[in-house]
């Protein structure tokens, strides 16, 4: 471990610039963990003064929310905020559309107002002033499209933070056809990662695979752990052939630094 | 005149049923739980200028945009026109705007409405086309099986319908009367047809056409309240009362939310607890239990199906439709005015919303996309029917998949939605290099 990771817990009375909101799936899901490991690399690079929440972090209550479980949601949101309440920091910034949305536009509600950003909005900030450079050698191979995350994109309007980031690393983007407002879920929203689909004639990630497979790209760019998972999902059921890359932006970004 | 008292008596009766019709439907809307409007009014009427005046959210498809636009503007312009011919009606008068208005001027009138009418006529006929020949899925969708496809079919053929009368009426009365000073380029081509027909003949052609289109006006009017239709009126309030943040959450249960803040911190809880109103029920088992703008959405949701088109559950292959989800509603709310307007009041009719109207199937394949709602060109929200509906599952029925139940114990007990360790949470940095 080059640098140690502050956990807000050792240091109770540290004013922190960056609470890191890892999520869920970026402290557990294996895929995901990669992202955090990533987006951390960037952290660190920047030198910011950053924190995690370590064990004291949890499921802010998203999917309980969206499966109909209020009572859930609101103990999450209570202990939340609660453990918000001891610390100091300036913002936070986390991985995940959906950590993103609820700390944006459903725990205010509840008491607890955040300065929030999804890592894209914060790594396009850090390329905007200068902070974060890339390695000019660092060409990319392949061609590569984005999928919008729903709760990035159409629930919070951040269309042009991931392209404007792809921009910026000299990646040319090929659009799939829906994309943007119009974009296609991937199929994990709405508390569906954690159960089987409905019946019907497809899965939702075959249905968006299908949209990547005709955009005839090698790379997928996405910005939500969970689209990485169900989109290389979707890939690799739909068109077993080809060896696509999904990664999160913080994973190419790492890469070039 | 016999002509006046008939058209007086026609036109009363139609303005006491459209309005006893109407009457009903704000009525049922009424039936929904009461909601605050906040915000400030000039933001909510510059909604109702891009929204509904504007339509700005139609541009989202260009082509289909400007059909409808055609539509929209033929309608809203030609009311003018509608005006005369009340007047007309009511007082025994001929054009009587010609008394009034300088005779070019009111030929350029006459003309705009004459092209807007031709205009309305093709665009209807291409609508007609896309429904019945090429079959877009989106106006083909088994969703319209039944009355929701003749429904749009009557409407457009009406609508060509009157346009047809309104020239027919043009271009006999241009031979009937030359000397009034009407010029009329579209019925003008279309009365060389009737140059040789005899006087009576045109006579009763041209009256025929101007009484069918002020009663066939009329009767349209009359089949808004059943209709799908009733987006031409309630689009505007819905502009209205859409929501003005453009990123919103889902609604807060600021009960719940009590309830817990209570659990928690059991000294907080105010002395007299009877003082807080326990809602009913938790979320939504029927029309009643939803707010009045979600019904008020029921009614002004057009079948559009664009909500239904982008769905992502929709389009591979689920039960779920985000319009039928809308269209039960509206069914759903009828039926109830309907047990109301017999009964007096409410008497329970061993059906509700959810499962008889809804199913669980369709609630539970929706991934919360949000896709419906940015699709609606008039401000609906199939999404918060849907949401109200799932808290009514869980909350009220502790109706859920297994893998939801687990998933629920596992955030109780693990602060996480997998069956992990607290412990392991922070394990990946071990692998942090």
């Amino acid at each position: 471990m080059s640098q140690q990771i502050k956990v807000f817990s050792n240091m109770p009375s540290e004013n922190i610039e960056v609470l890191f909101w890892v999520g869920c799936a970026g402290s557990f899901d294996q895929r995901a963990q990669k992202i955090t490991l990533a987006f951390t690399k960037i952290l660190q690079a920047i030198n910011i003064n950053f924190a995690i929440l370590g064990k004291e972090e949890l499921c802010t209550g998203d999917p309980a929310r969206r499966a109909g479980n209020e009572f859930l949601f609101q103990m999450q949101a209570y202990q939340t905020i609660n453990i918000l309440k001891q610390y100091q920091f300036e913002r936070i910034v986390t991985t995940c559309p959906h950590c993103f949305n609820v700390f944006k536009n459903e725990y205010p509600a509840i008491g607890g107002n955040y300065t929030v950003l999804h890592h894209t909005e914060f790594l396009q900030e850090l390329f905007l002033n200068g902070k974060l450079k890339i390695k000019s050698d660092s060409s990319s191979q392949g061609t590569y499209t984005y999928h919008d995350s729903c709760y990035l994109g159409r629930i919070n309007g951040v269309y042009e933070a991931p392209r404007a980031l792809l921009e910026q690393l000299q990646i040319e983007l090929k659009e799939l056809k829906r994309c943007k407002s119009k974009g296609l879920c991937c199929g994990a929203g709405g508390a569906q990662m954690f159960k089987e689909d409905e019946p019907g004639l497809k899965r939702i990630n075959a249905e968006r695979a299908q949209d990547i497979i005709d955009a005839e790209v090698d790379h997928v760019v996405t910005a939500c752990p969970f689209c990485a998972t169900m989109i290389q999902d979707g890939l690799v059921a739909t068109n077993p052939n080809k060896n696509y890359d999904v990664l999160d932006i913080a994973e190419i970004i790492a890469q070039k630094i | 005149m016999l002509s006046s008292f008939v058209f007086c008596l026609v036109l009363v009766a139609a303005t006491y049923f459209f309005t006893k019709n109407i009457t009903k439907i704000i009525h049922n809307i009424k039936l929904g739980k009461s909601i605050e409007v906040t915000g400030s009014s000039t933001a909510r009427w510059k909604n109702v200028f891009l929204l509904a005046f504007g339509q700005s959210k139609m541009f989202r498809n260009i082509p289909m945009a400007c059909l409808h636009f055609i539509i929209y503007a033929g309608f809203i312009i030609i009311n003018i026109e509608i005006l005369e011919i009340i007047i007309d009606g009511i007082f025994g008068t001929h054009r009587v705007f010609l008394q009034v208005l300088p005779i070019n001027i009111y030929n350029i009138f006459i003309n705009i409405f004459e092209f807007l009418a031709c205009g309305v006529t093709l665009a209807c006929i291409v609508f007609l086309i896309r429904r019945i020949i090429i079959k877009v899925p989106r106006v083909t969708h088994p969703d319209l099986k039944g009355f929701p496809q003749k429904d749009a079919i009557y409407i457009l053929l009406t609508e060509i319908i009157l346009m047809s009368l309104f020239l027919t009426m043009n271009a006999t009365d241009l031979i009937l009367n030359p000397n009034l000073g009407i010029n009329f380029f579209i019925s003008g081509k279309l009365s060389e047809i009737f140059i040789p027909f005899s006087p009576f003949t045109l006579e009763m052609i041209e009256r025929t056409c101007w009484w069918l289109h002020i009663i066939g006006i009329l009767a349209f009017l009359n089949y808004l309240p059943y209709s799908k239709h009733l987006h031409i009126l309630f689009a505007f309030p819905n502009a209205y009362y859409a929501p003005l943040e453009k990123h919103y959450g889902l609604a807060n249960m600021p009960h719940i939310q009590n309830e817990v803040k209570y659990a928690m911190e059991p000294n907080l809880m105010p002395p007299e607890v009877s003082s807080e109103t326990k809602p009913e029920k938790f979320g939504a088992k029927d029309v009643f239990d939803l707010n009045w703008k979600m019904l008020l959405d029921a009614y002004s949701c057009t079948e559009c199906g664009r909500c239904t088109a982008a769905c992502p559950a929709n389009i591979t292959g689920k039960k779920l439709s985000p319009r039928k989800i809308m269209m039960a509603t509206r069914d759903r709310l009828q039926d109830v005015g309907k047990n109301i307007a017999q009964n007096k009041v409410f008497v329970n009719d061993n059906k509700q919303l959810l499962g008889d109207y809804i199913s669980v199937e369709e609630l539970r394949a929706c991934t919360t996309c949000n896709a419906c709602v940015t699709e609606c060109p008039v401000s609906i929200s199939p999404l918060n029917i849907i949401i109200e509906m799932r808290r009514a599952l869980i909350l009220e029925d502790g109706n859920a998949p297994k893998e939801w139940n687990s998933m629920f114990a596992n955030i109780e007990s693990n602060f996480a939605p997998w069956k992990l360790s607290i412990d392991d949470r922070d394990k990946w940095i071990q692998n942090v290099n």
